[in-house]
């Protein structure tokens, strides 16, 4: 077993443990309490851009993903303020694109959606933008929907190839920035690389091509038991 | 093209680290970023396209499209604006034949806004293929675009003659004018360089840090952490090679400061990044200069090679043994984030200026994953001053909880704009008496990301448990339409500058600005204030302290000027659901040549 060092701290008033060095989200599920995250993937480097995970670390707020537990450390994370500004960055992610849940492949196991429905966002609170943003379906293995893009950088923090070079990367900054796939490395992409993009993709902007709807709706990932409950340990009432 | 390209490479050893550098160079060479240029450089770096890409499309100054023989980017900060920007675009439009935004047919020239390029004092100003035009007028332009036209070179464009100081001198030969109005301990002509490194040689580095900790100096960028302590920290932190970073990458709209240094002062920064390589240990500096100054880039590289020379650079400084520090210079290309210290850590490798996590702090994990300090020029000027007077000397000035002297930039409806630098404990009002504002309407205190504040605060207090700054104060008249002209430019800005990581700064601010529009548009009612009221604290889970701030213009305007928010909204309703049936319908009835039926839907 491990011989690292065991550590405590202090979640929402309950006692905890952790391993030394390891992230505030990991060790909160390591003790069956779930921070929602969405740009956060087990595997992939942690890079702290959708601000879900943001938790109060003594007082402070901290992307849950990216602070590693300290001796002593007293977290806050299921609050109401918290919920909420959680609660506001998905909708500020629906409004920001263009997001047809009946519509998409993804259904039932979009992070995004599970999120949603979790926190029941019934009408986002801000307007709309409808951004006209394009499909992409020129690879011959993959589809690269930007209307569905949340820009999580998982795809770009996650796929390489044999050499170590990124197949994704973001263009531009600001509200205009996209997630572009490298022409000349994509000629070559594997179904399994195409595979691990649609796997790694959190919504349905990487959709693999020729290969859909193995699994009906209804019986998804997210149909059966809400986003979260993998990682919460089972009370009495349920 | 490929030669050159290639020669650009073999210069920086196609090290993917340097690939600003690079791009730099290659645009220079190319005037702009071709496909194929982006192809061969990623080959050469080992790295994909998309990651070159990457990094090119994050700056607004590099071009992938060829972008005109005379690419004019016109300043659009607030102060070019109240100074008459908006008739010298016109004339631009008109006199190049093409709008803002395009390259006129012949592509002879092409027309860009740019954000704050540091030149506030001289407004409207802009930058014509790296050469700086100040106080541009319609005439001014006419005869510009004219000249550009009958084939003269960009230099011979100016006809006003050099500004002062070394402005007018053989390597920078630019009309820009430093504006010093008040001189302190930092801006004092005097310097002698040599005498702080010479000092620092019989004191050892864990002196040196007594001495700037005693002098409880903190950062002049704006953030304010205590010098000493971060030169401690990054002296202890595990690692062999460290690094001096210094940010002059002054991009907060109104601040002009580090320009002025940078002219006249470069030898005293220099000296500063050493002693700071002394204390901590590191051996490599790095001089982030934002790109918007790259008509100083002769004369600073030429200061360093003098510094060189003279043995305050370079191996064994002053003759001591294992004394090593060298400085390069870094330019960047044209992104405000990267005056946060993180943003320009990434920048200097080759990367987008997107800020870096925290915990590691740059202390730890800096530079190329190295402990590093980023100090902001002035405080780096200002420690050579302390170790040169002490650090008890540099507490007489200022106040107890700020110490030393802070170098303004003041800008605005002011008689004298120009840097001022003064003691801590300043007044706004001392500051509006001294420049020469007669009818402040209010000022913008640390820039955009700053505070707005109105009469009734002119007598806070310029100091860390006050009103804290990095050092820029845009007075703001009576005449001017503060929402419009003022809250709406800062909030462009930030909806440009925002790196686009952070998913609250990058979507907030949109919908900020929309809501700002339809107050300004008459359209606004109650909850519209009241929604952005709510909605603002969620910036402050923003990773870095610029998406924490990017809509504090709105936020502190309707705390301070609430009225003018009131008195442009819809009295007769307090909600709005923000459907127009009429507008939805209008298309579809055109369509079937019908009138919509309104009347009964009409609340009017």
């Amino acid at each position: 077993m491990t011989m690292n060092k065991i550590i405590h701290f202090k979640l929402d008033g309950v006692d905890c443990q952790a391993e030394k060095g390891q992230y505030i989200l990991d060790a909160a599920a390591a003790n069956g309490i779930w921070i929602p995250s969405l740009c956060n993937m087990k595997g992939i480097k942690p890079h702290g851009s959708c601000r879900i995970c943001t938790v109060k670390v003594n007082g402070r707020p901290m992307t849950a993903c990216t602070t590693p537990v300290v001796e002593g450390m007293v977290v806050e994370s299921n609050t109401e303020e918290l919920n909420d500004q959680r609660k506001q960055i998905l909708e500020m992610l629906f409004v920001e694109g263009n997001h047809f849940c009946p519509a998409c492949e993804r259904s039932g196991n979009c992070e995004l959606q599970a999120l949603v429905y979790r926190f029941r966002v019934a009408v986002p609170r801000f307007a709309f933008q409808f951004p006209v943003r394009n499909l992409d379906a020129s690879n011959p293995r993959l589809i690269k929907d930007h209307n569905r893009c949340i820009l999580c950088k998982r795809c770009i923090r996650g796929i390489k190839d044999k050499e170590g070079r990124n197949l994704f990367a973001f263009r531009r900054r600001g509200h205009k920035v996209e997630i572009s796939l490298d022409p000349e490395l994509a000629g070559s992409l594997t179904d399994e690389q195409a595979q691990k993009a649609m796997d790694i993709c959190p919504v349905g902007a990487l959709i693999r091509k020729e290969k859909g709807f193995d699994v009906p709706i209804g019986k998804r990932t997210y149909d059966k038991k809400p986003i979260g409950s993998e990682v919460e340990q089972p009370t009495v009432n349920e | 093209m490929k030669a050159s390209v290639q020669k650009v490479l073999d210069r920086y050893k196609s090290d993917p680290t340097r690939l600003m550098d690079i791009l730099i160079d290659t645009q220079s060479e190319v005037g702009y970023v071709p496909d194929a240029a982006v192809a061969q450089i990623a080959r050469s770096l080992g790295i994909s396209r998309v990651d070159v890409e990457q990094t090119l499309s994050f700056y607004h100054f590099f071009n992938r499209k060829p972008a005109g023989e005379f690419q004019v980017y016109l300043n659009n900060s607030v102060v070019a604006e109240m100074y008459g920007r908006r008739k010298v675009t016109e004339a631009f439009e008109e006199a190049a034949g093409c709008r803002f935004g395009q390259v006129s047919d012949d592509g002879l020239i092409g027309l860009y806004d740019t954000s704050c390029i540091g030149m506030n004092d001289q407004e409207p100003a802009a930058l014509i293929n790296n050469v700086v035009f100040t106080r541009l007028t319609p005439f001014r332009v006419r005869e510009i675009i004219r000249d550009i036209k009958a084939g003269k070179k960009v230099e011979d464009l100016v006809v006003e003659g050099a500004g002062d100081g070394e402005n007018a001198g053989k390597l920078v030969r630019s009309m820009v004018q430093n504006n010093i109005r008040k001189i302190g301990p930092v801006l004092d002509p005097e310097y002698i360089p040599g005498e702080a490194l010479k000092k620092i040689t019989r004191l050892t580095p864990e002196q040196v840090i007594q001495e700037i900790k005693l002098s409880n100096i903190r950062g002049r960028g704006g953030a304010g952490f205590p010098t000493g302590l971060k030169w401690e920290f990054c002296r202890k932190a595990q690692g062999i090679q460290k690094y001096i970073l210094c940010n002059a990458d002054e991009g907060e709209p109104g601040t002009f400061k580090d320009r002025v240094i940078l002219t006249e002062l470069p030898r005293l920064l220099f000296e500063g990044m050493a002693v700071a390589g002394y204390a901590v240990g590191a051996t490599e500096g790095i001089l982030y200069v934002r790109y918007e100054y790259r008509y100083l880039q002769r004369h600073l590289e030429n200061v360093l090679a003098e510094t060189r020379k003279k043995k305050l650079l370079g191996k064994k400084i002053m003759g001591k043994e294992g004394f090593d520090f060298d400085i390069r210079i870094q330019f960047g290309a044209g992104a405000y984030i990267c005056g946060e210290e993180s943003a320009l850590i990434e920048s200097a490798e080759g990367k987008r200026g997107e800020p870096r996590d925290r915990p590691p702090f740059p202390v730890e994990s800096g530079y190329l994953g190295c402990p590093t300090v980023v100090n902001n020029v002035e405080t780096l000027c200002s420690a050579v001053k302390i170790i040169l007077n002490g650090g008890e000397w540099y507490k007489s000035f200022g106040t107890k909880d700020s110490t030393g002297t802070k170098v303004l930039s003041v800008s605005g409806d002011c008689k004298y704009p120009g840097i001022y630098e003064v003691e801590w404990g300043f007044s706004v009002n001392d500051i509006l008496d001294m420049t020469g504002a007669d009818e402040p309407q209010a000022v913008q205190v640390g820039g955009p990301s700053g505070t707005l504040i109105g009469p009734d605060e002119f007598d806070r207090i310029l100091c860390y448990s006050d009103l804290a700054t990095g050092g820029s104060l845009i007075i703001i008249g009576k005449q001017r339409d503060l929402l419009k002209d003022v809250v709406m430019n800062f909030t462009d800005f930030f909806v440009e500058e925002s790196c686009g990581s952070c998913v609250p700064c990058r979507s907030m601010t949109v919908l900020f600005r929309q809501k700002l529009q339809k107050i300004l548009d008459g359209h606004g009612v109650k909850q519209d204030i009241e929604d952005m009221i709510a909605w603002g604290p969620t910036m402050k889970i923003n990773r870095c302290g610029l998406g924490q701030t990017a809509v504090n213009p709105i936020l502190s305007s309707i705390k301070n000027f609430r009225h003018l928010y009131e008195d442009r909204i819809r009295k007769d309703r307090s909600f709005d659901g923000g459907f127009d049936l009429q507008a939805a319908v209008a298309e579809s009835c055109w369509a079937v040549h019908r009138k919509p039926l309104t009347e009964e839907n009409d609340h009017e």
